[in-house]
């Protein structure tokens, strides 16, 4: 063989790390790394701008994610100092300081995600709830669709949002077996919930205080059984002479 | 390669993957011949700078590239800072790589790099530049800012001290 053909014999093919390194550093890939959840091992995904993904660590998450955000997704390490964030983000359900990467959302839907980020660990609230919070009642249905777009599922706590009759739905993150795993280990105990929107009850008031709530505000739970006055309605609680909670605002 | 500078010109985040994926192989190559384990980082990072470059050309000057030529000419400056540096500073040698997964040269690419080790720099470039990277002598000259005759030179001699050495070799 002559030596110019042993020289281009030489030409192997690149290692991943260099397309997924260039492609990472110029901002057209995100990158990502594995996190421990109480739904399991999630992927957590991060560019620039901040947390752009969270899902289900499988063998098809870097193909979904190239599905849905039209970029590659590469294994890397997390920018200085966000590893911690993101577990705590992740254990509180909430983002604090982490910054999340919003823009794959309508600016409805970012509205109504901001707002869910605010639902205290434990506690859900119906999504007739959601829409009256982001000013558009009447929009219960975007509202839903909003929570099934939310690209950081356990960030931005969307599992704390329920029907507004009561029961758990839908789960964006795996289905509604995970929604129930999440809020029971909240403390936000589903079986009871399920209890409740079973029996009709949306809201509970005390006799003590003359104030109703929903079931899971944390005013609400504090109420003894013996003081407890059970509504289908906000009408119903009003005409019996409560007022609405000013910490979970049920109506 | 027109296809992809028209492409860059009109679309370049949409486009520059496949830049990356369709120069990769023959840059990765090269560089590994002429700065060993740096060419995973030196590849890496001529590409970043090859896409801040042409976030500030406009889409004529785009689609007017040589793309494997230019790209190497970002790539050259690059290995000429790295070597500068290790120069000043020298690292110990890694003993595995970076990333914990070993991965021991052939060693058929360590005895070329051991014969390539022994030509003289310019030699060395040129050579797999031409031979390795596919440049063709005017894209060697532009890129290495020297004569096209003496990038020919460069290269015949080269290749003649390879023969030597492998003849010596058997």
């Amino acid at each position: 063989m002559s030596i110019e053909r042993q020289l281009e014999a030489l030409c192997e093919p690149a290692p991943p790390t260099v397309a997924a390194g260039a492609l990472l550093g110029v901002g057209l890939a995100d990158g990502y790394r594995i996190f421990d959840s109480p739904v399991g091992e999630v992927v957590v995904a991060f560019n620039a701008a901040g947390v752009s993904a969270v899902d289900l660590a499988d063998d098809d998450v870097e193909e979904r994610f190239r599905d849905r955000f039209g970029r590659p997704l590469v294994p890397a390490r997390a920018p200085r100092g966000w590893e911690e964030r993101i577990g705590r983000a992740i254990e509180r359900g909430t983002p604090g300081d982490l910054p999340v990467d919003l823009r794959s959302v309508t600016p409805f839907q970012r509205t109504v995600l901001q707002v869910t980020a605010t639902i205290p660990k434990g506690e859900v609230r119906p999504y007739g709830w959601l829409a009256r919070a982001v000013g558009s009642p009447r929009a219960v249905r975007a509202v839903g669709t909003a929570l099934a777009r939310n690209p950081v599922p356990l960030i931005i706590p969307c599992h704390r949002v329920v029907r507004t009759d009561g029961r758990l739905g839908a789960y964006s993150l795996g289905g509604s077996h995970r929604k129930r795993r999440l809020l029971a280990h909240e403390g936000a105990d589903p079986d009871r919930l399920e209890r409740f929107a079973a029996r009709g009850v949306r809201y509970v008031g005390s006799d003590t205080t003359g104030v109703f709530c929903l079931p899971t505000c944390r005013h609400a739970r504090r109420i003894e059984d013996r003081h407890r006055i059970e509504f289908g309605t906000d009408e119903e609680a009003v005409a019996a002479g409560f007022r609405p909670c000013r910490t979970c605002r049920p109506a | 390669m027109d296809e992809l500078r028209q492409r860059l010109a009109r679309d370049l985040d949409g486009a520059f993957p496949d830049l990356v994926a369709h120069l990769q192989g023959r840059l990765y190559s090269g560089l590994r011949r002429l700065h060993g384990d740096a060419a995973e980082d030196l590849a890496q990072e001529t590409f970043i700078r090859a896409y801040r470059a042409l976030r500030g050309y406009d889409p004529d000057r785009i689609r007017r590239l040589r793309l494997d030529g230019w790209i190497w000419t970002i790539a050259l400056n690059l290995g000429r800072n790295h070597a500068r540096d290790r120069a000043r500073r020298p690292t110990p040698v890694p003993l595995d790589d970076r990333h914990g997964v070993s991965d021991p040269e052939p060693a058929d690419l360590a005895a070329w790099d051991r014969r390539l080790a022994a030509l003289p720099s310019p030699q060395r470039t040129a050579v797999v530049l031409r031979h390795v990277a596919g440049l063709s002598y005017p894209q060697i000259a532009e890129v290495t800012g020297r004569p096209e005759g003496t990038v020919k030179a460069d290269v015949h001699r080269g290749l003649a001290r390879l023969r030597r050495i492998l003849q010596e070799e058997t």
